[in-house]
């Protein structure tokens, strides 16, 4: 029932979001079912470009489940970006570090993602849990340690070899991508970062639906009075929540960093934390959802340079398709929120 | 052929999913007191609310003095003489008694400064009249609740009103100021109005109305000459079977002490000595009732015994072990059930099923849980047994959100669940709320069955006929401490009602 509820709602977000790019592209005088046609195209045209539309949803899956696991635990975080700079920072920092067979590498960067991952969202946790700061204001600010951290440190420890604004280049033994898939994937930017950010989903789904913690978390989320009232640590738990959502963003990062991109950049806040607040809302904040919607955003991202260079329509309209899906799907979620109130106070009132 | 000054006649109103009024017809006589009597849910309110504007009815008219009336909000409502004294009162804690209540039509003195002195003037004639006696110039946060209520009867009479709607009107009152409020209701019939009580107090009733129409699932089942009938009678067309009214209950020798309360402060939310210096002790085998006016420290005090609030100093100590400081999953694996106050706030996760409510204290239990991962068999066959052990209702059963219960079956629950935690001491607080008369009987047999079993029961009510009825000794709170302990075979409802209302005497066990 509430699958279908869910299911309904992203399609029609997603299709509203649809007509306001026509509306659009009919605004500026071009076809809109020709931008539509060279826009999935772009994202679905061949194997490289599906490549690259995975390599796309490969971080936005795992900023989207960071989004809905600190959701379900009815936290807003808005951390993901930063989590995922210092998750990108310290797998960079080991990368170019240590020279070790990729076997190890890897795993090494990734458990050292995580864990910066997770430092960077426990923190905003703590201080929810003892002094009752709210975690959007610390995620925010957190977010811009995180970026001038990666603004001091690249240049400081980790420059090129001829640019001040930008990281060394990750050695072949410390990348994500594999000679196997960019093969498979006729020369894109897929990486084995997808296969981190389905193990993520599915362990997300374990964890939320069949653990211990899962039902404390959900129970933390839905009515923490109740939960307190049970003798949960609700304190306890939210900071754990917000732990383990900076832990899976911190994994973006490094999917991101060490795999999609071959270096770091300074003075850019990644766009994909925020845009996971999309997926996930999208997404309804189940892993399945997720990962589902971070495959479209996927496509619509890496459609929307095709498009342009086809037609006279910028790619701008790509992002205003997001744009509104991300308001519909937010407003739609605000809508039945506000039929359950009148329904529910008139079966109170009755 | 009758005087009626206000005819509801053929009301029909349906809200989505339940049909709240089916054809609902009442009638009120002038000078009289029509008693309005139903269930919770029965449709009493909403019958009420459409006769005060703030909701349209489907189908049906209202006439005033036989003449049809269109009433579209509580303005008009006002206008025409109709008024409401609300079971949550509408003041503004800070203004005075004056201020109050000639908000929205202040008196004016050339047009712009407001003339308090004459409104004032007004109210203590209008107070005298009706024997009210209250203190035109009191602040609302100074004067108590009885009197809170009297300013509310005031603001309808200083707007002329002659129909006056009573929402439940005692659920705040102590005994004496109930009787205080009756005496004022004949007054008020003295002086030639008319008015509707809404109640699901059998005794008040009795007491008080001339007739009673009774509602019972949006329908009218009849309207009685109190005089010519009874309670049971009453009690039987408001719940449609025979009631029984007393609890069965065999004398019993209460055993030793489970929870020892010693010099216990507790702060409220606010700051304020909600609990000041309170001791008391429950034994095994009885149910002792804590009876008290509601705010004078219950909910400090089993939250501070239950572990979600913090003790200032004190102890309490639960089968010879000290709890003071314990977090609450350690008191719930000692010993200690709770009923909570409000269900849906405290007692259930709404968004969560049946089975997953059930076991909201247990599930990381063996065999609820193995090394954190659930086991959803052992969790559902826990939730079918119980649901069917204490009666729970619900259309999907155990995979039933908790949302979609009615609030006797989410009581029913709550109750299973922590009696199926088999405590040594259950802390039942307002255990019967809102229920209808079938799920309250049924609540109370468990709790004195739990006492029969030898375990405690500290039962917090606000209903003094349901502390009167269980328990084995009273308690009576008052301003966060214990005003004095009685047995209820050799005490009044009056005597307690003087302690609740904080005249303190010896123990008088």
């Amino acid at each position: 029932m509430k699958g279908f509820k869910d299911l309904f709602t992203a399609l029609a977000a997603v299709f509203l979001g649809l007509a306001a790019g026509a509306i659009l592209m009919l605004a500026i005088g071009s076809n809109p079912l020709e931008g539509f046609a060279y826009l999935f195209r772009g994202g679905l045209m061949n194997v490289e470009r599906i490549g690259n539309t995975l390599a796309t949803a490969t971080t936005l899956t795992l900023t989207g489940l960071a989004m809905a696991f600190a959701f379900r635990t009815g936290l807003f975080s808005i951390g993901a970006s930063g989590q995922m700079l210092v998750g990108g920072l310290a797998a960079t920092a080991l990368g170019l570090g240590l020279h070790l067979p990729k076997a190890a590498m890897l795993p090494l960067m990734l458990l050292a993602a995580t864990a910066a991952g997770a430092a960077w969202g426990f923190v905003p946790g703590y201080l929810k849990a003892r002094f009752n700061v709210h975690e959007v204001v610390s995620t925010i600010m957190l977010n811009w340690i995180a970026y001038w951290t990666v603004y001091y440190a690249v240049p400081a420890y980790f420059k090129a070899e001829y640019l001040e604004t930008e990281s060394a280049r990750i050695p072949e033994y410390a990348s994500l991508k594999v000679a196997w898939l960019t093969r498979l994937s006729q020369g894109s930017f897929l990486n084995l970062g997808i296969f981190v950010a389905l193990a993520c989903a599915v362990l997300v789904a374990i964890v939320l639906n069949r653990t211990t913690l899962g039902f404390e978390l959900k129970a933390v989320g839905f009515n923490r009075h109740a939960a307190e009232f049970a003798g949960i640590d609700v304190p306890r738990k939210m900071a754990l929540s917000l732990g383990i959502s900076g832990a899976l963003a911190g994994l973006a990062g490094a999917t991101f960093y060490v795999g999609y991109a071959v270096n770091m950049q300074i003075g850019v806040l990644p766009s994909q934390g925020m845009d996971g607040v999309a997926v996930a809302l999208l997404g309804a904040n189940s892993p399945l959802g997720v990962v589902l919607s971070a495959l479209f955003f996927g496509i619509l991202h890496s459609g929307k340079g095709f498009m342009n260079a086809m037609t006279k329509i910028p790619p701008e309209i790509g992002d205003t398709i997001i744009a509104v899906i991300i308001y519909f799907a937010a407003t739609s979620v605000l809508f039945t929120r506000v039929w359950d109130a009148i329904t529910a106070r008139k079966r109170r009132k009755a | 052929m009758d005087d009626y000054i206000v005819e509801m006649l053929n009301i029909t109103k349906r809200f989505p999913g339940i049909l709240a009024n089916d054809d609902i017809s009442i009638q009120l006589r002038k000078g009289e007191i029509l008693a309005l009597l139903g269930e919770n849910g029965a449709g009493k309110s909403t019958l009420m609310s459409i006769l005060f504007g703030l909701y349209k009815a489907d189908s049906g008219s209202i006439r005033l003095k036989g003449r049809e009336v269109h009433i579209p909000n509580p303005n008009v409502a006002n206008e025409l003489g109709i008024g409401m004294v609300h079971q949550h009162f509408k003041l503004v804690h800070n203004f005075t008694v004056t201020e109050n209540i000639v908000l929205g039509l202040e008196p004016r003195k050339a047009g712009i400064v407001v003339d308090l002195k004459r409104a004032a003037e007004r109210i203590a004639r209008l107070s005298e009249t009706y024997g009210l006696n209250v203190d035109p110039w009191a602040r609302i946060e100074d004067i108590t609740v009885g009197m809170q209520q009297r300013v509310e009867i005031l603001k309808m009479l200083y707007r002329d009103a002659e129909v006056l709607i009573f929402d439940e009107p005692t659920a705040v009152l102590t005994p004496q100021e109930i009787v205080d409020l009756m005496a004022i209701m004949r007054n008020l019939l003295g002086e030639g109005k008319s008015i509707i009580l809404i109640t699901h107090k059998l005794k008040e009733i009795k007491a008080i109305a001339d007739r009673c129409t009774v509602i019972r699932r949006g329908k009218v089942i009849g309207t009685v000459q109190v005089s010519e009938t009874d309670e049971a009678r009453m009690a039987e067309m408001m719940v449609g079977r025979a009631v029984s009214f007393s609890v069965e209950k065999a004398p019993r020798e209460p055993g030793g002490v489970v929870l020892d309360i010693e010099g216990l402060n507790v702060l409220s939310a606010r700051k304020t000595h909600a609990v000041a210096d309170l001791s008391l002790q429950v034994r095994y085998g009885e149910i002792l009732g804590l009876a008290g006016v509601d705010g004078n420290g219950q909910t400090e005090l089993v939250e501070a015994l239950t572990g979600l609030r913090k003790a200032q100093s004190g102890s309490i100590r639960l089968k010879g072990a000290d709890i003071t400081n314990a977090p609450v999953r350690a008191r719930i694996r000692s010993g200690i059930a709770h009923i909570p106050e409000d269900r849906q706030r405290r007692g259930l996760v709404l968004d969560y099923s049946m089975e997953d409510n059930l076991v909201l204290e247990i599930y990381g239990l063996p065999p609820y849980s193995r090394r954190g991962f659930l086991d959803r068999k052992a969790i559902r066959a826990h939730a079918d047994k119980l649901m069917g052990d204490f009666d729970v209702r619900a259309g999907e059963g155990s995979l039933a959100a908790a949302r979609s219960l009615s609030g006797g079956n989410q009581q029913k629950a709550i109750v299973g669940r922590e009696i199926d935690h088999d405590p040594d001491l259950l802390v039942a607080v307002q255990p019967t709320r809102g229920l209808d008369v079938g799920s309250i009987e049924y609540i109370h047999k468990r709790l004195v069955e739990q006492r029969d079993r030898g375990k405690a029961v500290l039962l917090v009510s606000l209903e003094l006929d349901e502390i009167m009825d269980l328990s084995d000794r009273i308690a009576v709170i008052s301003h966060g401490s214990i005003a004095g302990v009685l047995d209820p075979k050799s005490v009044t409802e009056s005597e307690i009602g003087l302690m609740m209302a904080g005249s303190r005497k010896g123990e008088a066990q």
